[in-house]
Order: structure tokens, then C-alpha cells, then sequence
């Protein structure tokens, strides 16, 4: 039996990492939303590592914090340890890595969409999608509502169709035991989505009163306070450390002498694992050469000792990951709580989407995060909320905010998702991104929050306080850039403990700032500023003036690729009539349809030829039209 | 419009010894005008006009080519944009160097059948052509595919395969450290980095100078034969030539004047120079033999010294000698069906590391020997007769070229202390350049390498 559930702008379709950011941003844009999921203690639900961020997927958290997002303002809240990584390189390869109190994670995530406006957070398991005449026009539940909405934006994790694999054990079930979402997946096939496979697994959890800490290495968090978010003022001081220990050769007998026993070997997974966090047992077969492997223990929250055994993903039996788990030391004694499993998930082949994530077949009708072919918190997050904004904007007749390659690191993972596809878990790495030196961690509020500002998400105050700080840099670099220093003798002291050579005539401030050895603490002893600049704009013109030479080289790449992504290229181009392009490259052009010149040429098994003759091509359209509207 | 300028060689390879880099795009002239000294700028000389003058590396302002430039400014010219063309004489060797000077500069190495592109982009050629322009792209294109494919068999490819896998394991090691920096991963030093670009940059170098064999198996090795009047460089000549089937070049208008003629000895083409001036002189006075000797060796590649077996040395042979001191020199000691008189150990001696060889042209011995110590000073004995693995496509050796310089930025960011990730973004163009002269470049297989080669997981 049906009733009427409701109407509504946009509905969201789970309350995962996607989920929750595009519930809030569809909502703080002001669109009436609906955010259903099927288990409400499951809101923003850590089902595998403790933590948010690191390379790359950093970067994102602080993109989508200048975006108007929530997971850094969430993560600033709850964690228990945060540090800066790759502080010994470049600027552009910086992250932030934060370990979350799993628990207050949720808890925080849920209250903030609790209070937000136009939110109703609502438990209900969605098992059909209402579609007339390719337009989404709502979703119906297993209890029987049905909720009309505008705009639909499914993000089902790995709940849907998903299995727990264990040994030889099997059975139908989301993540850690929760309710799977079935029949979506068979309703997603029949609306003619192309469907695939995939894999992903998570190490055993064990009781930190039962492991003997002085056996391992303390890994503590920075002494610096440090935040994602812009915004955030209060810090957390009272952090807790992680610990490192090693695999040995005992434990990698025992998985040899088990692997008949692994499903990964029996042929009982069929979907696809992702290379880059393969299991224990598949790291032990493939790198046989390594004595020993990592095992980093990170606790899961404060008011528990629960502990995250990272780097023992597994499916072995049960009983064999009690043993592996004795093997290790400081682990000898341990109590398990939760073995570790691998799970089978669908997820729809993501070329089908639009760079908006509007899916091409359902106009209205939006997905993000797993359910796109990604693996990783923070690469949900990021989709959900592009998927958000473009849900409400939709609704509001508005054009959908893309952002590029050059923009945003979620705009790589956009990008990718939908003009290559992808044949395993995409995981974005920093070597995806071309314009990486652009792209920094410590720039993501001068590269997005325009835009934020744009669409609505980032308040007046904010945005006044960006445009100060961005005045303040510019101002700062054209001092530098205006002061001489000359060759005295405190300047040859500073030099000298510097450790830079010895001044040999006078200098600009900015040439002197780009020495290796000099910091933009060392200049302003001989340079001094009016007043003392905030730390972070005085990072930006340390960075700034420092790596000038390579960001301006990726500016020009950047300005080339512009033009190239401001041809557009019409939705419904009918590739195979095309001669001179090559055949196989028309295929994929049909199947992709990038909506630009730029994206044509990122398909896969497009060459430079090719998109020579469709630059031609379009050309000669061009002129055609001309020419009728002048007969 | 495009904002690029775009530059190649639009000469076919190996035909003729002049060639043209031809350059397209708004700053075409600026860019040639950066490398050229004449009487006047470039920017100041009229449209439409050809001008005389050299090609100088703007480094050092050395000159490097005796060029003419022409000068068409837009829109009158085939692209509509500003254009220059700088021919150079001298063959593959000088165009090619004139080609990198101007992408270093700035512009960029043009697609095949892009200056046509272009030229139907700015409206210069009408609707009715668009075919005939995307027929030109696909098959420009497939030419060069095949060019490709042609080598990937080679040798060439298996080297440029080999230098991009040192470069992709150098950046995967790179990226790993970036990317999982916990991991337990020796960390790439700049020091690492340093060792594998400077080998990566040799490689190319080597790979470059196979051009250089290259041209020679099109062009022919231009070679002159110096001696004494009467010590058999007529007989040697014929003797080349008869054996080998030469192909005369005449100048037009004259009969009498062979200038040059081709030969094959051997799998190595031989360009003889002068030929009319040995045949003429055999019976000239001994001291103008040695001043023709010293204006002919100037453009050559190899020397063919012949001495006379029945005379001791006089002083002009010692001069020749001399003369020939910084060629590839083969030592030809004819006559020996007659009386031994010269010093063959101080023949040896003032030779050194130079082959020498002994004939009895008339006789017709020796001469075996002869072509193959010409053979073996061409293939220095790491290229079999009849291998194609040379370089020999003028993108090419301007990709080769521009990989080796990016290398090289990388390299001096390493000196300028410039942190591992900066230095990364060089090392990556160049494994990228590389790539493309295979035709692969595709990006995933970086992260392919990652994580075949390194041991990563939660």
C-alpha cells in the first residue's frame, strides 16, 4: 500500500559522506530537501579507517570548506590527532591528515543536519525511482511513501547490492552488518544503467587495553594546532597518538599456508579490488620479496578502545585473523572485536553522467560518491556536494557549477569519473592532477571561494574576510617587489645564519626571497612590513614569490587549456558521421559526449588528430549555419 | 585565432640539402627575430621580402647558421597569421638545430597538417575544402602513425622505451613518497634524482647522434680525397665509383663540371666532393694540390688521405696530414705493387687511431679492405648494415630534443635547490615527450607503475 510521502525540490538518497553534504548544500541553498537513509544511526558513518584527509584527499576537504562544504568544520570538531604531511617538500604536495573520533563524527554531522533549514533527515529505504518520460519525478520507499521531488541524488555507498565476504562465508549486507539496498540496484538496471562490480575490504578492529604499546612506535599528532576549515578559531589541544608495529615473517607464513582459504583465491569475489589498498593476503602473494609490512594502529574514538588495525585489510576466515593478529608485535595478547571483510558493492559505470553529475539518461536525476565508481570518504564528499549545488541549481533553473582541472582537485575527480570511467575504486592521487602546483592545499580558499560565494553558500562576513586577506598578499608581493636590500652587515648576518652565500650587491626583497635557504621570516628582518601579516598570508607570499617561475609556467598551460574547455561542443554531435575522425575514437566520443573541446580531448583513445578534425568540423558547421542565415 | 605559435620543418627529410623551419602564430616574427642577426630586424624589414642573415644561439649570441628568412605578416600569407621561414642550407643537421633554437623560444612543435589547420581556421581556405583539410589531418597522421610503428620494432623504440621506464620508475618512486608518505619507501633524494637525469639526458644525446647516422644514409657522407699529384686519388675515385654505380649531380647550364657524385659502399652512401677537381688536377703542381686539399676538406665528413707506397713522406704529405687532423680519416697507402719506400711505422704513427690501409689500386688490391674500414668508421660497429633504427623523423629529433631540454630543467632545479616535487613536474614532461615519439602517452600508466612497483594498501 502507497501513500503520498510529501513534496519536495530535491531528494538525496543516503546519508553517507555524499549524502550529507548534498542534503546540506542542496538545502543552504535554499531548495526544500529531503535526505532519506535506511539506518539513521548510520548518518556521516565511518565504516572503514578513522580519518579524513591526506594528499590529495586533503586538498578536497579544504576545497569543499571554501565551497561552502562540511566535512573539514565536522573533522575540526571530532578528531582526536591531526598532523601536516610532506612538510619537507614543495608547497603543492602538502595535506593535512586528521584522525577522527569516529563516534562524535557522526553524532556532530547529524545535529548540524538536524538544525539545518529545509532539511528533513528522515529514515526510509528507497527501492524505485519515479521516472516520466526520461524526467525524474521522485522515489518511492519500501514502506510504501512516495516523495515527488524535482531532482534526485542517489548516493547508496557501498549499500547497494551489497555482500559481506568472509572466509567462505557470504551473505547479502551494506557495510559492518547494515541492511543491504537491493531492489535500487535491480530498479537502476531496468531504467538501462549500465551496472558494474566492485570490491573494497577493511582490517579486523581490536581492544587497545589488550595491546602492549611498548612494543610499537608512537606516532603523535603536531604540536602546531592545525585545522581544515577557514573558518575554524577553536583548536584541539588534547590529542591522542597512533602507533606503528610490522608484519614478520611468521605472519606471512600463515597467510601463505591459508591463502586455499581466502575467498580472493577461491574465485568467490568477482567484483573488482582496487590496486592501491590491496589485502594483507593479496600484499604478501604480490611483494613476496618484503620481509615485513606496516601496520599502523589508530584509535576509533575517545570513549572507546576500540583500535583500527590499518594496513591488515583482509577476508581471511575468522579464525585465521585471530592468529595473523598474534603474530604482530605488541599484538601478541590481543583481543578481537570485529574481524575484517571484504564487500561487493554495484555502482554505475560513471561515463553515463554528465561533468554535472546529472546522469545523461534521467534528467534530474543525480549521483555521487561510491555509487560513481570512487572509493574514500573524502572523494564522496566532494561529488555529493558538486551533486547538491547542481541538484538545487537545477531546481532553480540555474546552469550547473563545473569546475576544471585547473580549479580543483574535485574537479580532476569529476573529470576523470566521467570521461574515462574507471575499472576499479577510483582513489585520487596527487599525480592525477596536471596543475598540481596550482592546486595546493594551502590556496584552496583563494581558488573557490568566489565561487562559494557565487552560489550562495559562503556568507557575506567570510567572503569580506577572503577579499581582505586575498588584497594583503598582492599588496605584500608588490612591496617585496619594490624594496631593495642592501649589503649591510645585518644583511650578511642574516645570510650567514641562513646558511645562504654572502650578499655580494644589493637586491630586491622578492629575488632574495626566491633563495632556497631564505624564508619570509628571514626577509622582513632587513624588509620589515608596516604591520605583522596573519601567518597564512604571509605563507601565501612566501609561496608566491618562492615558486613563481613554475606557477607561472602552469598558469599559461592553464590558460591554453581554458580556451580549448570554452569551445563547447554540443550535447547531441552526432560522432559517427564524422569520417576523419577514427573510428574507434568516434565510438567513445558518442559514448562519452564531452560537452568541450578539452574534454574531447582527455577521452580515452583520442588523439590529437582527432580532435584536429572535430575542430575542423565544428568549424565548417559553424559556417554553414552563417551561411543559411545570410540565404 | 590560436594563441600558440607553431613551428616545423616543412621540407621533406632527406631530400635536397636545404631545408625550412617554417613558423606560424601572432609572435612568429618576434620569435625569429630573437635568434636572427641581419642588417636589419625582422620586424623592421617589409612584408613579403627575403632577407639574408644568420641564426644565433641568443645565450651566448654565437652564430650557428648562414640563413634567408622570409617575412610574411598577416593576413596575406597561407595561415593568415604572421609568418617566417628560415632556410637553412647544410641538410638535416642545420635545420634541425635551427628548429630547436625556435621552440626554445617559444613556439611549440605543430601538429601534422596543422599550419593547413590554421590556415582554414582563419578562413583562408573556403567551406568546400573542409574535407580536403580533415582528409590531409587523418592522413598527415597516419603517415606519421606509420613512421612510428615502423620503429616500434626498432631499436629506437626498445631505447626510448627503456629511458621512459627509468623515468617513470624515478617518478613513481617520486609520487609515492607524495603520496603515501608514511609509507615505508626510501625516500627519492635529489641526489637520486640527479644520477638518473644526467643518464636519462646521455641516452638522449646518444639517441640523437643516430640522427646524425641517420642523415648520413640519406644524404650520403660527404667525403673528399686529398694526396699529392700522382699518388692514385683519380684511380681511387674511379675506382669508388666504378665499383658502386655512381649517381652523378651536374650542375645545369654545364656539362663539364661533375661536382659530386653518390656511391655506396657497403650500406654507407658516399658523397664525393669535387670530383671535377680531382680529375682536372691530378697533374697540377704539387703545392696547389694542398691548397685545393685545404678548401675542399672544410665540408667534410670523411677524408680519404692517399699516399704514394713507392716515395718516401715529403713535407705536403706531413700537411695533409696535419689538414686532415680533426676528420674521420682513412689512411689509403697505394702503389704497393711497386718498390717499398716510405716509412710505413711513421706512416702508423703520424695516422694514430686513424685506420690505414694498403692498396694496390691498380692492381685492384686492397680495395676490400678499404670499403670496409669505411663501413666500420660509419657503424662504429654498434649499428648492423641495413638496420633502420636510427632517428630519423624531424619531429622526432625536435621531441628528442625537447625532452633532453626538460631533463635539463630538471636538473638545474636540482642545483637551484628547488624541492623534489618541483623537480618532478620537468622529469614528468620529459617521460611525456618521449612518450610521444613512440605515440604513447598515456597518464594512467603512472599509476600503474605505482602500484606494481610499490607495495600500498589500508
Amino acid at each position: 500500500m502507497s501513500y503520498h510521502g510529501g513534496e519536495f525540490d530535491v531528494i538525496v538518497i543516503g546519508a553517507g559522506h555524499a549524502g550529507v553534504e548534498a542534503g546540506l548544500a542542496s538545502a543552504r541553498m535554499g531548495a526544500n530537501t529531503l535526505m532519506l537513509t535506511l539506518n539513521l544511526d548510520a548518518v556521516a558513518y565511518m565504516p572503514c579507517n578513522p580519518s579524513v584527509g591526506g594528499p590529495a584527499k586533503g586538498i578536497v576537504v579544504r576545497e569543499m570548506d571554501a565551497l561552502g562544504g562540511e566535512m573539514a568544520r565536522n573533522i575540526d570538531k571530532t578528531h582526536i590527532q591531526m598532523r601536516m604531511l610532506n612538510t619537507g617538500k614543495g608547497p603543492a604536495v602538502r595535506a593535512l591528515r586528521a584522525q577522527a573520533d569516529k563516534f562524535s563524527y557522526q553524532h556532530e554531522m547529524k545535529q548540524t543536519i538536524e538544525e539545518t533549514e529545509n532539511l528533513l533527515l528522515r529514515q526510509g529505504m528507497v527501492e524505485e525511482l519515479m521516472v516520466e518520460d526520461g524526467e525524474i519525478k521522485g522515489v518511492i520507499t519500501q514502506t510504501g511513501a512516495e516523495y515527488h521531488a524535482k531532482a534526485v541524488v542517489v548516493t547508496t555507498g557501498t549499500y547497494l547490492r551489497g555482500k559481506v565476504i568472509l572466509g567462505d562465508l557470504s551473505y547479502e549486507s551494506g557495510p559492518n552488518n547494515m541492511q543491504p539496498s537491493v531492489n535500487l540496484s535491480y530498479n537502476l538496471k531496468d531504467l538501462g544503467f549500465e551496472m558494474v562490480r566492485f570490491k573494497t575490504g577493511t582490517p579486523p578492529r581490536v581492544n587497545g587495553q589488550t595491546i602492549d604499546y611498548t612494543q610499537t612506535e608512537i606516532q603523535p599528532g603536531d604540536d602546531v594546532p592545525r585545522a581544515f576549515s577557514f573558518e575554524t578559531t577553536k583548536f584541539i589541544t588534547d590529542q591522542l597518538p597512533c602507533w606503528l608495529t610490522y608484519t614478520n615473517g611468521e605472519t606471512h607464513d600463515l597467510i601463505n599456508n591459508n591463502l586455499s582459504r581466502s575467498p580472493m583465491y577461491s574465485g568467490m569475489i568477482e567484483g573488482t579490488g582496487p590496486r592501491y589498498c590491496p589485502s594483507i593476503e593479496d600484499k604478501v602473494v604480490r611483494f613476496n620479496d618484503k620481509p615485513r609490512h606496516q601496520i599502523f594502529l589508530e584509535p576509533e574514538g575517545r570513549n572507546t578502545k576500540e583500535v583500527y588495525v590499518q594496513g591488515l585489510s583482509t577476508s581471511l576466515p575468522e579464525d585465521v585473523q585471530h592468529n595473523i593478529l598474534k603474530t604482530i608485535p605488541g599484538l601478541q595478547n590481543v583481543r578481537m572485536m570485529r574481524p575484517g571483510y571484504a564487500i561487493e558493492y554495484d555502482a554505475i559505470v560513471p561515463t553515463q553522467l554528465w561533468p554535472s553529475l546529472e546522469t545523461k539518461k534521467i534528467s534530474g536525476l543525480f549521483t555521487a560518491g561510491q555509487i560513481n565508481g570512487t572509493s574514500g570518504y573524502e572523494e564522496a564528499a566532494g561529488q555529493g556536494l558538486m551533486a547538491g549545488i547542481n541538484a538545487a541549481r537545477k531546481v532553480q533553473h540555474a546552469e550547473p557549477m563545473i569546475l576544471d582541472r585547473s580549479d580543483a582537485y574535485i574537479g580532476v575527480l569529476i573529470d576523470d569519473l566521467v570521461t574515462k570511467g574507471t575499472n576499479e575504486p577510483y582513489r585520487l592521487l596527487t599525480s592525477r592532477a596536471e596543475y598540481r602546483l596550482l592546486l595546493r592545499h594551502d590556496n584552496a580558499d583563494l581558488r573557490l571561494t568566489e565561487k562559494g560565494y557565487d552560489i550562495g553558500l559562503i556568507s557575506e562576513e567570510r567572503y569580506n574576510r577572503f577579499i581582505t586577506k586575498k588584497e594583503e598578499i598582492s599588496a605584500e608581493i608588490k612591496r617585496l617587489e619594490k624594496t631593495m636590500i642592501k649589503v649591510t652587515d645585518d644583511a650578511q648576518e642574516v645570510m650567514k645564519q641562513a646558511g645562504a652565500a654572502a650578499l655580494k650587491e644589493a637586491y630586491h626583497a622578492d629575488v632574495l626571497l626566491k633563495r632556497p635557504e631564505l624564508t619570509y621570516a628571514d626577509i622582513i628582518k632587513l624588509a620589515p612590513a608596516e604591520k605583522v601579516l596573519d601567518a597564512d598570508v604571509a605563507e601565501q607570499v612566501e609561496i608566491q614569490v618562492k615558486y613563481k617561475g613554475y606557477i607561472s609556467k602552469q598558469l599559461e598551460q592553464v590558460g591554453k587549456l581554458k580556451k580549448m574547455e570554452n569551445k563547447k561542443l554540443p550535447e547531441d554531435l552526432d560522432y559517427m558521421s564524422i569520417k576523419g575522425i577514427a573510428m574507434e575514437a568516434r565510438q567513445k566520443l558518442a559514448e562519452v559526449r564531452p560537452l568541450s573541446m578539452a574534454q574531447a580531448s582527455r577521452v580515452s583513445g583520442v588523439n590529437p588528430a582527432d580532435v584536429s578534425v572535430l575542430h575542423v568540423y565544428m568549424e565548417q558547421g559553424k559556417l554553414q549555419k552563417v551561411g543559411q542565415t545570410e540565404a | 585565432m590560436d594563441i600558440d605559435t607553431i613551428a616545423a620543418i616543412s621540407t621533406p627529410m632527406g631530400e635536397g640539402a636545404i631545408g625550412i623551419v617554417r613558423v606560424s602564430g601572432k609572435d612568429a616574427i618576434e620569435v625569429a627575430d630573437r635568434l636572427y642577426k641581419g642588417k636589419m630586424t625582422l620586424s623592421e624589414v617589409e612584408s613579403h621580402t627575403i632577407n639574408y642573415g644568420h641564426i644565433i644561439e641568443p645565450s651566448t649570441g654565437e652564430v650557428t647558421e648562414e640563413v634567408m628568412v622570409s617575412v610574411l605578416k598577416e593576413p596575406r600569407t597561407y595561415t593568415k597569421e604572421n609568418m617566417v621561414e628560415i632556410n637553412c642550407h647544410g641538410g638535416l643537421t642545420s635545420v634541425n638545430r635551427v628548429l630547436q633554437l625556435v621552440l626554445n623560444e617559444g613556439a611549440r612543435l605543430a601538429e601534422p597538417g596543422e599550419f593547413t589547420k590554421r590556415a582554414f581556421m582563419n578562413g583562408r581556405i573556403d567551406l568546400s575544402q573542409a574535407e580536403g583539410v580533415m582528409d590531409l589531418i587523418r592522413a598527415k597522421t597516419d603517415r606519421a602513425m606509420n613512421v612510428a610503428m615502423n620503429q616500434v620494432e626498432g631499436k629506437l623504440s626498445k631505447r626510448i622505451q627503456t629511458l621512459r621506464q627509468a623515468l617513470l620508475e624515478t617518478v613513481a618512486h617520486v609520487e609515492v613518497n607524495i603520496d603515501y608518505p608514511e609509507y615505508d619507501a626510501e625516500e627519492m633524494t635529489l641526489e637520486i634524482l640527479q644520477e638518473k637525469g644526467t643518464f636519462v639526458m646521455k641516452e638522449i644525446d646518444r639517441l640523437l647522434q643516430t640522427a646524425q647516422q641517420g642523415k648520413i644514409l640519406r644524404e650520403g657522407l660527404s667525403t673528399v680525397i686529398i694526396g699529392r699529384p700522382n699518388v692514385g686519388k683519380s684511380s681511387l675515385l674511379n675506382s669508388l665509383v666504378h665499383e658502386n654505380k655512381a649517381i652523378v649531380t651536374e650542375i645545369p647550364g654545364t656539362t663539364r663540371d661533375v661536382i659530386e657524385e653518390y656511391v655506396n659502399v657497403r650500406g654507407v652512401p658516399l658523397r664525393l666532393l669535387d670530383t671535377a677537381g680531382i680529375r682536372d688536377t691530378e697533374d697540377i703542381v704539387e703545392k696547389l694540390g694542398v691548397e685545393r686539399s685545404r678548401k675542399v676538406i672544410k665540408d667534410a665528413e670523411l677524408v680519404l688521405l692517399v699516399l704514394n707506397h713507392n716515395e718516401p713522406l715529403t713535407e705536403s704529405d706531413q700537411e695533409l696530414f696535419e689538414l686532415s687532423d680533426e676528420h674521420d680519416t682513412i689512411i689509403i697507402v697505394n702503389k704497393t705493387d711497386l718498390v717499398d719506400n716510405i716509412d710505413m711505422s711513421k706512416v702508423r704513427n703520424l695516422a694514430g687511431e686513424r685506420p690505414v690501409v694498403t692498396t694496390s689500386l691498380l692492381m685492384d688490391e686492397g680495395v676490400d679492405e678499404l670499403e670496409e674500414a669505411i663501413r666500420d668508421l660509419f657503424f662504429q660497429g654498434d649499428l648492423e648494415t641495413g638496420d633502420m633504427s636510427y632517428v630519423s623523423n624531424s619531429r622526432h629529433i625536435a621531441l628528442l630534443n625537447q625532452a633532453k631540454k626538460s631533463v635539463e630543467d630538471a636538473l638545474e632545479a636540482v642545483e637551484a635547490g628547488m624541492p623534489v616535487d618541483m623537480v618532478q613536474i620537468d622529469i614528468t614532461k620529459g617521460w611525456e615527450l618521449l612518450g610521444e615519439v613512440i605515440g604513447d602517452s598515456v597518464h594512467e600508466s603512472l599509476i600503474d607503475q605505482l602500484f606494481a612497483q610499490f607495495c600500498l594498501g589500508k
